[in-house]
């Protein structure tokens, strides 16, 4: 029996001096070694508690056995049967938050590593020289399902119906699948390759996907529904939030999503050997305090602004980044500008940005959202001076699909109204999850909720159950209503 | 799946005409929309407005100037060539109705792409006077087809070098004086002549519509990137558009977005002009 570490095992991470300059990954992933070691740490407890953590539900006590019998091949079966993205997941959900915080050993400050255990057994998988997972799928079923978005809903929706045996085609809007895996969250967080490998899996289960397809525009819901026996939703919150202060159209104001997207998607950090420009300002702010703010802020940084600033309208205590990104950021020279909010931002007679005018703030009452709301205090405007401005306050559903579908409610927050249980939408044959259901999540709730969809939908295709029919009586129960 | 190019051809100097193997936009194209187009792997997302569309062939045509880097790549393709991306039809088509005399407005690559407009309108049982500008005699093309669609063309040239000599908003301050009621007013082309000719008409308020050209991204409505001011609100061009009403366009705001990149587009532009040489023939 092998000793059983008291502490967690640390990760190897590049130094932030080296960081700064390079778009390469921060974290670089346990050996072997390490891996074992710390799989070691698990209890294995008979009611694994890290399980209800995790919402597509992996054998976390499971893969990490087969780890600590160094029976990597193993570890992935387990794993893959439950997630199809584990690379992805291993390095970028909030476990602290989930999995690990419901560990038994989270009571003494020391959690399992699931995560960075996770994150070993994909990379593992990467280096065979053959795809290891070899779970059999189900017999063709002769249906065909539609998904729509090629993020992690979507692609989890569409491995898991097909390997129920639907025949699964996937549309995506833009040239590469991933979604925001591939044009939010940055190479030094989540390297683009480990995302083409694993669209590619999903791929090798058989899944169709086409590119270049604006469900909406290129062909609508109602046309899927002619070609198909179901159709699922996974088109992400990608509608970026805008302040609608003065300024805010000027050169050189960008939203995250258009900055991001310019740096990872069309790789504009390899201008010009790729064709794609950024303004890469010397004096650069980035105004939010969420994950897209660290990722927009460490990306800009990384471009090589002198100065990045990170403008929060609350203290450091209610950002809602993950902390261990916020520490990253920090680490490497990211200034924070906590209690203040911008009221204009400021331009030459060219209508280029030249700053931003900001209040103070203060803490008043709690809100709704039981965080003190920011109150602002008169008179304490001062200014700062910038070339460029990076907005991430939030993003709401795009209304392309939800305007061109007759039938599908959203509520006012442009969020599908959806069962919570089945993903059933309001239209009969279509079912949705991930950020266009909750609003801007996580890559693995809107996994969660993909296969709770992609369940009810091999129920509804095998006729076991009777959404027509539930769906019948909403109807009707509207109508009555109405 | 690439997007065949099935036609090349040079309508005059700088300007191109691509047929694209694209049948899906094909069957949904109409027109005022546009396309977003990629070459290759390191190439940018540029959007081209659908100049034409013919569902049998399953293929769109498109019309461009080249002007920097993936426009002038783009024009040395040869027909079995392809580029690896092409999404669309985006944007609102034109709003088409019958709305009696329409003066349709348009300068370099426009040129082909207001045709549809002009056809659509007419069928709708508008009159359509069309007013063309250019630079010189040389830089015309499709006079004959332009003279077919409309009811009466006028073509000015900056030099004098053809038919009359000055910008388009002469001409149309002339038909605006007449007292023949005029509908509205279509404009599409370089930003300026655009802007110019929503100056010209908004004292007379005759709606004018503009096909605004902003930089664009994903061209879905994700980053932003197309936004414009009109009236009090802020746009975006991909969706919301891309016809927006010219009075209410903050003109030097949307001048300065576009020239956001001039220094970098220089840039890449030399970068590449080394490989250019050696494919120009
Ligand atoms: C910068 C950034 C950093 C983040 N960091 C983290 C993190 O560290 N950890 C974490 O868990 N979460 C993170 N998130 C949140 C997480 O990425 C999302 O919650 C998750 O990607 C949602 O998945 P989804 O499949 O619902 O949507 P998306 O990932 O948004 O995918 C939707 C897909 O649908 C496509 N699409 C949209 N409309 C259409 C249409 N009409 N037709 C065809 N295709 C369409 C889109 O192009 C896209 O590919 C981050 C988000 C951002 C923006
Ligand atoms: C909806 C829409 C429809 C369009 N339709 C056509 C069309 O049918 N035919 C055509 O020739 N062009 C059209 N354009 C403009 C075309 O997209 C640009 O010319 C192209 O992106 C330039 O790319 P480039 O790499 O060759 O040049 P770049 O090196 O990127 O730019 C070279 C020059 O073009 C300007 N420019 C860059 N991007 C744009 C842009 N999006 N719009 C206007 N000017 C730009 C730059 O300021 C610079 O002066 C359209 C633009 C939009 C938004
Ligand atoms: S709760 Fe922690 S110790 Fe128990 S099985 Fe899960 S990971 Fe292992
Ligand atoms: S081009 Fe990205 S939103 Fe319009």
């Amino acid at each position: 029996m092998k000793e059983r570490p008291v502490s967690r095992t640390a990760i190897p991470r590049q130094s932030a001096r080296q960081r700064r300059h390079n778009f390469d990954e921060v974290a670089l992933g346990y050996t072997a070694q390490m891996a074992v070691a710390e799989a070691t740490r698990c209890l294995q407890c008979k009611k694994a508690k890290c399980i209800d953590g995790c919402p597509v539900g992996i054998d976390i006590p499971g893969f990490i056995k087969a780890i600590t019998e160094e029976n990597f091949a193993a570890a992935v079966n387990i794993l893959k049967s439950d997630n199809v993205l584990p690379g992805i997941c291993g390095r970028v959900c909030p476990q602290e938050t989930q999995c690990e915080q419901l560990c038994i050993l989270d009571k003494k400050g020391e959690s399992v590593a699931i995560g960075r255990l996770e994150r070993f057994v994909a990379d593992w998988e990467r280096m065979q020289n053959s795809p290891v997972f070899a779970v059999p799928g189900a017999a063709p079923s002769g249906k065909k399902v539609a998904v729509v978005g090629a993020g992690p809903a979507g692609l989890t929706a569409a491995a898991d119906l097909a390997r129920m045996g639907h025949g699964v085609t996937v549309f995506e809007s833009l040239h590469t699948p991933g979604g925001v895996l591939k044009y939010g969250i940055p190479d030094f967080r989540l390297p683009s390759a480990i995302v083409d490998e694993e669209v590619n899996n999903v791929k090798n289960l058989g899944v169709d996907i086409e590119l270049n397809t604006v469900i909406g525009k290129t062909e609508t819901v109602d046309e899927l529904l002619g070609r198909f026996d179901a159709v699922f939703l996974g088109t992400g919150a990608g509608l970026p939030l805008f302040m609608h202060i003065p300024g805010e159209n000027l050169s050189g104001v960008y939203s995250a999503n258009e900055f991001l997207t310019r740096v990872n998607l069309m790789h504009a950090y390899q201008f010009p050997t790729y064709h794609t420009p950024v303004k890469t300002g010397k004096r650069v702010a980035v105004i939010g305090g969420g994950n897209v703010a660290m990722d927009a802020a460490r990306a800009a940084l990384r471009l090589g602004a002198d100065k990045v600033y990170v403008i929060y309208r609350r203290s450091e205590a209610e950002m809602p980044a993950r902390r261990e990104e916020v520490e990253n950021a920090v680490e490497e020279g990211i200034e924070f500008v906590f209690l203040a909010n911008p009221i204009r931002f400021l331009g030459d007679e060219k209508r280029n940005l030249t700053g931003v005018e900001c209040i103070r703030m203060k803490l008043g009452e709690p809100d709704s959202s039981g965080r003190r709301r920011p109150v602002p205090q008169d008179g304490s405007q001062f200014q700062m001076e910038l070339d460029v401005a990076i907005v991430a306050l939030g993003t709401t559903p795009n209304p392309l699909i939800s305007r061109s579908t007759p039938g599908l409610e959203v509520n006012r927050w442009g969020t599908l109204v959806c069962d919570e249980t089945t993903g059933r939408t309001t239209r009969p044959g279509v079912w949705a999850g991930g950020d266009v259901v909750t609003g801007s999540a996580t890559v693995i709730s809107a996994m969660g909720a993909a296969r709770k969809a992609a369940r009810d939908i091999d129920d509804y295709l095998k006729g076991s159950a009777g959404p027509d029919q539930v769906w019948r009586e909403n109807q009707a129960g509207n109508d009555r209503n109405h | 799946m690439l997007y065949k190019v099935l036609q090349v051809k040079k309508l005059t100097s700088g300007i191109y005409l691509f047929k694209l193997q694209a049948p899906q936009i094909a069957r949904k194209a109409r027109a005022g929309q546009f396309i977003i187009l990629r070459i290759d792997q390191e190439g940018e997302r540029i959007p081209l407005t659908i100049a034409d569309w013919d569902v049998e062939e399953g293929s769109i045509t498109i019309v461009f100037m080249a002007v920097g880097t993936t426009t002038c790549s783009l024009s040395r393709l040869k027909p079995g060539d392809a580029v690896a991306d092409l999404a669309g039809p985006l944007g609102h088509p034109t709003e088409i109705e019958r709305f009696g005399t329409v003066v349709c407005v348009a300068g370099g690559f426009a040129i082909a792409v207001i045709r549809p407009i002009i056809r659509s309108l007419k069928q709708a049982g508008n009159r359509i006077v069309t007013i063309v500008g250019v630079r010189n005699k040389d830089l015309m093309f499709w006079e004959k087809e332009l003279r077919q669609d409309s009811d009466e063309l006028i073509i000015t040239t900056d030099d004098g070098s053809y038919q009359r000599k000055g910008l388009v908003t002469e001409p149309l301050k002339e038909i605006l004086d007449s007292g023949e009621p005029i509908s509205r007013v279509i404009a599409i082309g370089p930003t300026a002549m655009m802007k110019f000719t929503s100056l010209t008409t908004r004292p007379y308020a005759v709606k004018t519509i503009v096909s605004l050209n902003p930089i664009m991204v994903d061209g879905t409505g994700m980053c932003g990137c197309c936004r414009v001011s009109v009236g009090d609100e802020t746009k975006f061009a991909c969706v919301e558009g891309p016809e927006f009403d010219g009075h209410l366009v903050d003109w030097d705001e949307f001048m300065s977005r576009q020239t956001t990149y001039l220094d970098q587009e220089k840039y890449s532009y030399q970068c590449t002009a080394g490989e250019q040489q050696g494919h120009r023939s």
